[in-house]
């Protein structure tokens, strides 16, 4: 007995979702994300094409922040300059202060005594600790994990009462001075920062527990912002951003400045560059400052925090000055003239928290640099967007904009 | 020495190139015109893979050669910088090749370097302003931008008064904080594309 078929007609189901697809093809809407928006952490303004949901164009504006830093660096003196070093990362100043000395003494081959190198070195660590907290606070934050802001913030709180103890100020510190620093530690300052250290580190790992093997986190920053080691390089990444992409460079180790190879740390890599690394990477770095600190306490040199034979860099001190003549010269001449520097071109970089923080310092003599351009780490990070955006979702912006880690007064100056 | 190596490896591809003094890092000058030849040398087969820093020295209103564009490479293996500098032959409009299809980071830096020197950078794809909005005039990097700006009979009474210089305020038309229209792509609100009728096709 014949068998009756019945042929069905099934079209393939890649061209059914094909002519759905084209049905439903939409047009790009354009979003103008920022200036000011809680994801871009400042003001940048991010002017977005999107296909739904999907990011096909990313086009950073930046600009909203620039107050001509360059510019008003070749009408000041070198010491004047200080405080807008503060501004520049206002995240942690007491590291801009330190790199900008640096580039100056570089130019001016001057070598600070070891007290007041070590005094640098444990200021920038923490700066770095400050400045990677609110990094991290305000990362989970965006995505959606607001009590590690919570705990993150609260030990800021306790490095500000260090900072302000130290230098008078809580944010803008302007601790640096060309040769030296403004003031010595005060008694048991560093007790009190090895407490600080003590109680530190069993946060960490709270945040860590909240946030390391979180699935929540994991979804949101794992395989996301993806960054080659290739695009790393090529963009000018530096700092956590380039670590968490597998380039092993870190200036601390491996041009060291300001005594760092005296201290024994590791350098945390990440291997896939996505936002999860970029994350895991900070978080390495602040046990690792840790470890800087408390090593820079423990062998901490004595003698004097600033360069005393520099008599035409580093203003007298103000007992010496109300009491000699020659002194008293001196403080006016580099009040009102500047500090005394040779001719010549230095490029300096150091390691701070978001990056390497660059002085190209173009020097004709005298107290006022003829030319200074500041590179800022961010500037460069940022740079990124405009690929690590493409393709992704627009919630993914604002986990990419946090584990980036950027702050607009370097970048823009 | 690695210094003395590096120059005569560079002047096989560059016999022009020159020492430039400098207190740290190796530096040289090169005619503007083999400065991406420079660069791809240092970059292939030195290994200096990241360009750290790209910036002008506006050398003053009177000197010629007026401007002087800088690059800072860097190498990851090696971790040594070196400067590489030229001067620009025009001192009114000067014009620099691009680098960045050696260097992505070239890019920005390039486009910075525009906008507050005037450089312009030959084969730039994207040569806008990035830190002074579009409509800005001036590039006030430049030796002959007064700090305050420029004096004017119109100048504005609160500046005067606060500054003692008599400038006029910096023209914010489309300035930082106006939405610029031109750089929204979309021309109409968003909706579904309805392909039964466009301009083209009228309505049925």
């Amino acid at each position: 007995m014949a068998t009756e078929t019945t042929e069905y007609n099934v079209p393939d189901s890649g061209s059914k979702v094909a002519a759905a697809a084209k049905e439903f093809e939409t047009e790009h809407l354009a979003v103008s994300m920022g200036p000011s928006h809680p994801s871009t952490h400042g003001v940048l303004r991010l002017n977005l094409e999107l296909d739904g949901e999907i990011v096909r164009k990313c086009d950073p504006e930046i600009g909203y922040l620039h107050r001509g830093d360059e510019k008003i660096a070749e009408n000041m003196t070198y010491n004047q300059f200080v405080p807008y070093t503060d501004r520049l990362d206002y995240l942690a100043p007491l590291a801009s202060n330190a790199a900008y000395a640096m580039a100056v003494e570089k130019l001016a081959n001057l070598e600070v005594p070891e007290r007041c190198q070590a005094i640098r070195v444990v200021t920038s660590e923490l700066a770095r600790i400050s400045a990677h907290l609110l990094g991290l606070g305000a990362y989970t934050m965006d995505v959606g994990a607001l009590t590690v802001f919570m705990i993150t913030f609260e030990e800021r709180e306790k490095l500000y009462m260090l900072f302000e103890e130290l230098t008078g100020a809580r944010f803008t510190t302007s601790y640096s001075r060309i040769g030296g620093v403004t003031r010595d530690m005060p008694d048991g300052w560093m007790d009190r920062v090895l407490a600080f250290c003590e109680q530190f580190l069993p946060l960490l790992d709270d945040v860590e527990a909240l946030l390391t093997r979180n699935r929540i986190w994991f979804d949101r920053t794992a395989d996301i912002g993806i960054i080659s080691k290739e695009d790393a390089i090529a963009y000018g990444l530096t700092g956590p951003n380039m670590r968490g992409s597998g380039v092993d460079v870190d200036l601390r180790r491996d041009a060291p400045y300001s005594g760092y190879e005296k201290y024994d740390f590791e350098v945390p890599l990440g291997e896939n560059g996505d936002c999860y690394d970029r994350y895991a990477v900070r978080m390495e770095e602040m046990r690792q400052s840790v470890r800087i600190v408390r090593q820079a306490i423990a062998k901490m040199p004595g003698g004097s925090f600033y360069a005393e034979d520099a008599k035409k860099i580093f203003a007298p001190r103000k007992e010496k000055i109300l009491s000699s003549m020659e002194e008293l010269i001196q403080n006016f001449m580099i009040t009102t003239e500047g500090p005394d520097m040779p001719a010549g071109e230095v490029y300096f970089e150091a390691e701070n928290p978001k990056g390497a923080l660059g002085f190209f310092i173009v020097s004709k003599g005298g107290g006022v640099p003829y030319r200074m351009k500041i590179r800022g780490p961010s500037f460069n990070n940022l740079s990124i967007l405009e690929k690590v955006c493409l393709g992704g979702m627009i919630s993914d912006v604002s986990a990419i904009l946090g584990s980036l880690d950027f702050v607009m007064g370097e970048c823009d100056r | 020495m690695i210094a003395q190596d590096l120059k005569s490896a560079l002047q096989e591809s560059c016999p022009d190139l020159e020492e430039r003094d400098s207190l740290d890092w190796p530096a040289y000058n090169c005619p503007v015109a083999k400065l991406t030849d420079i660069l791809q040398t240092l970059r292939d087969d030195h290994g200096y893979d990241a360009l750290m820093d790209v910036t002008g020295i506006d050398n003053g209103v009177e000197a010629s050669p007026r401007f002087t564009v800088v690059y800072h490479v860097f190498s990851s293996k090696s971790f040594g910088y070196v400067r590489i500098a030229a001067d620009c032959e025009d001192d009114e409009n000067p014009v620099a090749p691009t680098a960045t299809g050696l260097y992505q980071s070239a890019n920005w830096m390039e486009r910075e370097t525009y906008d507050l020197l005037g450089i312009k950078y030959d084969g730039h794809p994207d040569m806008r302003r990035i830190l002074m909005w579009a409509e800005y005039p001036h590039h006030p990097l430049r030796k002959d931008f007064p700090l305050a700006g420029f004096e004017n009979e119109i100048s504005d009474p609160e500046i005067a008064t606060n500054t003692g210089v008599k400038v006029k305020p910096a023209p914010m038309a489309g300035g930082p904080f106006v939405a610029q229209q031109s750089v929204f792509e979309s021309k109409r609100e968003p909706a579904a594309k309805d392909e039964s009728w466009n301009e083209k096709n009228e309505k049925p």
